[in-house]
């Protein structure tokens, strides 16, 4: 009696264990299932030519020269706009503001901006600035971008500036440094690696960003640098010529994927390298 | 030379300015949020002052007369979700349990680091995967074994009727179960670390199983966590689009069938909005996107402010 329940605890366990492993087994199969597609499909339709050429109309030759320029812009645009407002409302939340009430519900808003629909996004910037202007621009997809990149370096400011020993503050203001001086030369400096690490997951994140660029920025077929007009971006030309029925355009399309997911994995890469090597030291 | 008394002046004005710059895009951050709703609200006044409540209930949806409802849409939104979460639920929760109670400590970090990358890959890419890859692979050799053998089954006939499409609502939902895993898996392991030792070992003690220890100790514990960790899943699952919108099939009806093509809300709005003509056509996108930034707001809120609960019983 008393060794059929325990064979039984014991056949339970054991079936539990096995299914966690097997689940295991199965969430680890996807990535590399996934990646092991995209490589398979995307290196297949690397050159030089996809790094020089435009993009070809259907059954020509060409590249993604203007689409990985056009991110690029965007990007850079974004991360240049979002990550001031991040660091100085971070700047906030973790210095002057720690224990005040507005602090505990920009967090919290925060929090849920960190996690709301990308496509949102899209809409709002289509609202305010694309449908007031009367057309598509590059600057409005760097804008939507922008209020992406926004929530997760305030995020990671935060974090990283309460991280900082107060005695660090407390030495500075001691010798008579203006509090605005302490936390520019000494919180910041001491928090600097966090910071660059949030920057590079805000870049990551938006690399891939397809929904807030499809309405604002929308997607141009040729060369443009032109701020005011509308400029292909990798997601947005990855989304039109995956759709499309054309052969070599879908291999264009898995070529701009791989791109995508090789940077994006570089910077998830880089910013775990720029956190550990601060831990170590 | 300025004085003394200059210079101090001088870096009290910048001490000031600083603080109050930092203090106002504080606030920013809660007026981007206002602005976001209040903007949506505006775009989509238009399409509710002409159809009203009836743009909830009615599943129509005709570019030509410009007659819309939401309610396909909202319908896939909700299936497709529904099937993410019940996969990538349990699956999750396995994993979790598997990082924290059974893996050998050198695999941890590694397989820990692998799933936060695949929550990485930006969805663009599970998309595109998904329409080359997932969909064929399904509808040549998952969906007729479904339909042959639920064929007979009464309820479940229906479920999984009509020709093998390859896309449609079960493989966007099985997409965004990929999708969802990681963040589920990641959340959960860090509230399951976060049990007490002793209370583990004192089951342990008193002769449980792993998985007895898991169910009756662990799990309880950590349930709020665990809760706030699904939901969070879900509001990524709600709004989550590129992905969807590539394997759904974009069609604008209520399928019993979820093997048939329907669409969601966000995938509806990626697909039709550039082409949209007319204000009527645009505004009811919009209030699509006000339907779905309701639906995610109340879903986000709530999972943060059980994970707030959480954080704040292991600061105390």
């Amino acid at each position: 009696m008393r060794t059929a329940l325990y064979a039984r605890r014991r056949r339970r366990n054991a079936i539990a264990m096995s299914l966690s492993l097997v689940a295991t087994l199965i969430g680890l199969g996807w990535l590399v299932l996934i990646l092991g597609a995209l490589l398979w499909q995307g290196v297949n339709g690397l050159s030089l030519q996809v790094f020089t050429e435009m993009t070809p109309p259907p059954g020509a030759d060409g590249g993604l020269l203007n689409p990985i320029f056009g991110s690029l812009i965007m990007t850079g645009l974004a991360v240049a706009i979002g990550t001031p407002v991040g660091i100085l409302a971070g700047t906030y939340m973790a210095e002057y503001g720690r224990y005040a009430r507005t602090t505990t519900i920009v967090r919290f808003i925060n929090d849920i901006l960190l996690s709301a629909p990308s496509i949102i996004v899209g809409l709002f910037i289509y609202e305010v600035v694309v449908a007031p202007m009367g057309h598509f621009s590059a600057f409005a997809g760097a804008l939507a971008l922008a209020v992406i990149v926004v929530p997760v370096v305030i995020r990671t400011t935060e974090d990283m500036l309460l991280l900082v020993p107060n005695a660090l503050r407390e030495a500075a203001a001691a010798l008579g440094m203006p509090r605005a001086y302490v936390i520019r030369h000494v919180a910041y400096r001491a928090a600097k690696a966090g910071i660059v690490t949030g920057v590079l997951l805000a870049i990551a994140r938006i690399s891939g960003e397809t929904a807030p660029l499809l309405f604002t920025a929308l997607n141009n077929q040729f060369w443009s640098s032109n701020l005011n007009a509308p400029m292909a971006s990798l997601p947005a030309v990855i989304f039109q010529f995956a759709l499309s029925p054309y052969a070599d355009w879908q291999k264009l399309a898995w070529t701009g994927a791989l791109i995508i997911t090789l940077a994006v994995l570089t910077l998830s890469i880089a910013a775990r390298v720029v956190t550990g090597s601060r831990r170590q030291s | 030379m300025p004085s003394r008394a200059q210079v101090l002046v001088r870096m009290r004005l910048a001490d000031k300015t600083f603080q109050y710059l930092t203090h106002a895009t504080a606030l920013g951050v809660l007026a981007l949020l206002g602005c976001i709703i209040v903007a949506l609200i505006i775009g989509s006044l238009p399409a509710l002052r002409t159809f009203g409540f009836e743009f909830l209930v009615s599943q129509r949806w005709n570019p030509v007369t410009e007659r819309f409802g939401a309610l396909a849409p909202i319908y896939g939104t909700v299936v497709t979700s529904l099937i993410a979460m019940a996969i990538a639920v349990p699956i999750g929760l396995l994993v979790a349990m598997f990082l924290t109670e059974l893996c050998p400590l050198w695999l941890r970090r590694p397989i820990g680091i692998a799933v936060e990358l695949l929550a990485g890959i930006p969805s663009i890419i599970y998309g595109i995967w998904g329409l080359f890859v997932f969909a064929p692979f399904l509808q040549v050799h998952v969906q007729p074994l479904l339909i042959d053998t639920f064929g007979e089954v009464p309820v479940l006939s229906s479920l999984f009727a009509g020709p093998p499409y390859g896309i449609g609502t079960l493989t966007a939902g099985l997409i965004l179960a990929i999708m969802v895993l990681p963040f589920i898996t990641s959340i959960s392991r860090d509230v399951f670390e976060a049990v007490p030792a002793v209370l583990k070992e004192s089951a342990y003690g008193l002769g449980c199983t792993t998985w007895e220890v898991f169910r009756s100790v662990v799990l309880p514990y950590a349930r709020v966590g665990v809760i706030g960790g699904v939901m969070l899943g879900l509001g990524r699952a709600l709004g989550e689009t590129m992905a969807v919108t590539f394997v759904i099939g974009n069609a604008h009806k209520i399928a019993p069938s979820i093997l048939a093509p329907g669409t969601t809300i966000s995938a509806t709005i990626a697909n039709e909005f550039t082409e949209a003509v007319g204000d009527l056509y645009t505004s009811s996108l919009i209030a699509l996107g006000l339907i779905l930034f309701a639906i995610t707001l109340v879903v986000l809120a709530l999972a943060r402010y059980l994970l707030l609960r959480v954080e704040r019983r292991l600061g105390a």
